[in-house]
């Protein structure tokens, strides 16, 4: 039809050019391009998670891929469960942490995900399904993914115990959190939380002001200066959670922290600006100390690490084109792409195989199996991370998510706890 | 009875404000008041008796919420959270009152008197203003790099050999928490001082100095009674401010120092609604105290 339209004005005379250009894309629209957008509406799907997760490039590469619009809305990992629970209608794509489940499930504000529309649902790291790596069990105090994945049916409140086909949340990254430390301030080796209420960092420590993953670092330090030893860290009695408290308001009152910090930018200013040569730290934050061309490690420490893992959920109320397209998304970020943009800062993806085909030699090498780099290592953004011969903190993928002691958790007494957390502020 | 009515028709005319026009024109900023304000309000008052569990709040009358903030304030050794919060609170407010208020009716006598004319009154007015361009976090955090232990003033302090070491209390402490605040809420005094200020007769100075009044005496005796109404107003505003706050308190105090405004914040996050709103509802009536005591000190409706 469109030939039929350009063709006789075409030949008719050079005169007419404009008017031809104008016509020719009219025809164009007329005939070719507008049935496609009006058969294909275009879908923007609302993504609710944090901003560390946010990173642009990932949804130009899945707009550029799909068509489909990912639209961020960032809020903080506390904000992401008030809204779950409080505004289930205000977003299309949640992506939240693990130990949040325990607080959304329950109002059947999510639907489970059919992991039948999942291509790689099988392949996602055993991690998350059973709790092991590399054929070995790790830590599961706390809430441990294993703990709240299945569901026992798509509209269903509860977990699952066993295996089902429909998943809380898809795994999207997780990683195992340690001390960030400034070796050039410290001058010697850590290896052990205790070292962060070591009065000789006296002023120069920070603890994030997070209570429920705060509390968690703490219990790592109080167990590894052996004042106590917790049955199960992720589950305190309040007896447990006031001598976890008392021990970090002694400190606060030594004057141990020089800060507290809430948010991922705040500990990058810390840890850059010299103030804090020691606290707890997220990965990415780490890599962007190092990004600006500052020393500051990742450590790993004998107790073992923190680790957290989160993964994209759906409202229940979700339904036509968008729960299309969100299926279309989740798919597409297990499909690889994703994965190695995320595994290359510093994170871990869920299905590794997929990622490793976007990665590398040298790149799967460096970040996943713990060899020096055999070529300079950049972020996505292109700024050096680290030089030839360089070898990552924590070393491989086994070693790193082997060492995990404990997960964040939503514990029993958690009202008691975010009370306590309130006194350690105060003090 | 009607011939009587009309006998007394120019003196019983009904008083202004209660004629039918007047309750229209009232109409819509009660409507106004009564949906966003009044009712919101209520709901907080009514939440803060509900109990609630980790996701959802659960209708009831309970004042567990109210004994669970006093927790532990019975024991005389040691203040309890919220009675430690609260006056440090109070000192935050007590002391960001005091300056701003001091450096606030500085600056606006040095506008209203020693500024002879209007435009260059308006010019620099409208300078003062400047630092409310930015946003209110930037101007916090603007503070960091200028306070920190590798800052400006520390790398200046040791260049010029005053101290060895960087002063620490410079940044994360209190003082930086009062700094900021007088750097973010002066504006708030000095707007309704130098407006009473411009509204004072001229003539009433020139009669004080003709009584052989000194500068100080027309200052305590003629100036500051004239501004009651601009410094009430100007306290209100701060204090209101600074009892809510807990962006400023939290960024400049390194997240240690406690605020009320902090905890109901936590308390929020964590769904935990029906405290958040016991806190808020004592916060309330805490300031509408504080509020109270002041208008007692001046009849704002009269004077204005």
């Amino acid at each position: 039809m469109s030939d039929s339209l350009n063709d006789p004005i075409h030949s008719n005379s050079s005169l007419l050019q404009r008017r031809t250009v104008l016509k020719g894309t009219a025809g164009i629209l007329a005939a070719g391009m507008f049935p496609a957008i009006h058969a294909q509406e275009k879908i923007v799907l609302r993504y609710l998670g944090t901003a560390v997760n946010q990173d642009r490039a990932i949804a130009e590469k899945f707009k550029a891929d799909t068509g489909i619009t990912i639209q961020y809305v960032a809020v903080t990992t506390d904000d992401v469960v008030k809204r779950a629970v409080t505004a289930p209608n205000s977003f299309d794509l949640i992506d939240s942490e693990y130990f949040s489940l325990k607080k959304i499930i329950p109002t059947g504000n999510l639907r489970g995900i059919d992991t039948k529309r999942i291509k790689n649902a099988d392949k996602i790291t055993p991690l998350f399904t059973t709790g092991m790596v590399a054929g070995k069990a790790v830590g599961d105090q706390g809430t441990a993914p294993k703990k709240v994945i299945y569901l026992e049916g798509e509209k269903s409140k509860v977990f699952s115990k066993t295996p089902t086909q429909f998943m809380s949340l898809i795994p999207t990254v997780y990683n195992a959190d340690t001390l960030g430390i400034r070796p050039d301030l410290i001058k010697r080796p850590i290896n052990s939380w205790a070292e962060l209420l070591n009065p000789e960092f006296k002023g120069k420590a920070s603890i994030l002001n997070i209570p429920s993953i705060g509390i968690m670092d703490a219990a790592m330090v109080v167990e590894a200066m052996g004042i106590y030893k917790y049955p199960d860290k992720g589950n305190m009695t309040k007896k447990e959670i006031d001598l976890t408290i008392k021990t970090l308001i002694e400190a606060k009152k030594a004057g141990q922290f020089r800060s507290l910090w809430k948010d991922f930018n705040e500990s990058v200013n810390l840890m850059a600006s010299g103030e804090v040569v020691i606290q707890s730290m997220w990965s990415p934050a780490v890599t962007a100390v190092r990004s600006k061309g500052i020393d500051c490690v990742f450590q790993p420490l004998k107790e073992g690490s923190r680790a957290w893992a989160a993964g994209f959920g759906l409202p229940a109320t979700l339904s036509g084109k968008k729960l299309d397209g969100a299926y279309e998304f989740i798919n597409w970020f297990l499909d690889g792409w994703a994965g190695a943009y995320l595994n290359r800062q510093g994170y871990y993806s869920a299905v590794l195989d997929t990622a490793k085909s976007q990665m590398e030699a040298y790149e799967w090498a460096y970040w996943m199996e713990g060899k020096p780099a055999s070529q300079d290592i950049k972020s996505p953004h292109g700024d050096l991370l680290a030089k030839v011969g360089m070898v990552r903190d924590g070393g491989s993928y086994e070693a790193r998510m082997g060492s995990i002691a404990c997960w964040n958790a939503l514990m029993d007494e958690n009202n008691h706890m975010v009370q306590k957390w309130n006194e350690f502020v105060a003090a | 009875m009607s011939s009587s009515v009309t006998a007394s028709l120019p003196v019983s005319l009904p008083p202004p404000g209660r004629s039918l026009s007047a309750w229209w024109q009232a109409a819509p900023l009660s409507v106004v008041f009564f949906l966003f304000f009044l009712i919101p309000l209520l709901l907080i008052l009514m939440v803060s008796f509900w109990d609630f569990n980790e996701y959802e709040l659960l209708p009831d009358f309970t004042i567990k919420n109210y004994i669970s903030i006093f927790n532990g304030c019975s024991n005389t050794d040691e203040l309890c959270v919220t009675f430690k919060t609260y006056l440090s609170t109070f000192k935050f407010s007590f002391l960001v009152w005091l300056i701003t208020l001091i450096v606030g009716f500085t600056v606006s006598y040095f506008l209203a008197f020693h500024v002879p004319s209007r435009s260059m009154q308006t010019l620099l007015f409208v300078l003062c203003t400047i630092p409310f361009w930015t946003s209110n976090v930037i101007r916090m955090i603007a503070w960091v790099p200028l306070l920190g232990r590798n800052g400006l003033v520390n790398q200046g302090l040791m260049g010029v050999g005053w101290v060895d070491q960087p002063v620490e209390w410079f940044l994360f402490s209190d003082f930086s928490v009062v700094l900021a605040f007088v750097h973010l809420y002066t504006m708030f005094m000095i707007v309704p001082i130098f407006n009473s200020m411009m509204r004072i007769d001229r003539s009433l100075l020139e009669a004080a100095s003709d009584s052989g009044a000194t500068a100080w005496q027309t200052l305590w005796n003629v100036i500051v009674p004239l501004c009651r109404t601009g410094i009430i107003i100007g306290s209100i505003f701060v204090i209101t401010i600074v009892m809510g706050d807990f962006v400023t308190i939290g960024v400049m105090g390194g997240q240690m120092i406690a605020s009320i405004g902090k905890i109901i914040q936590v308390q929020t996050s964590y769904l935990q609604f029906p405290l958040a709103a016991a806190n808020a509802v004592i916060l309330l009536a805490l300031v509408l105290m504080i509020i109270w005591a002041l208008t007692r000190l001046v009849d704002i409706r009269k004077e204005l």
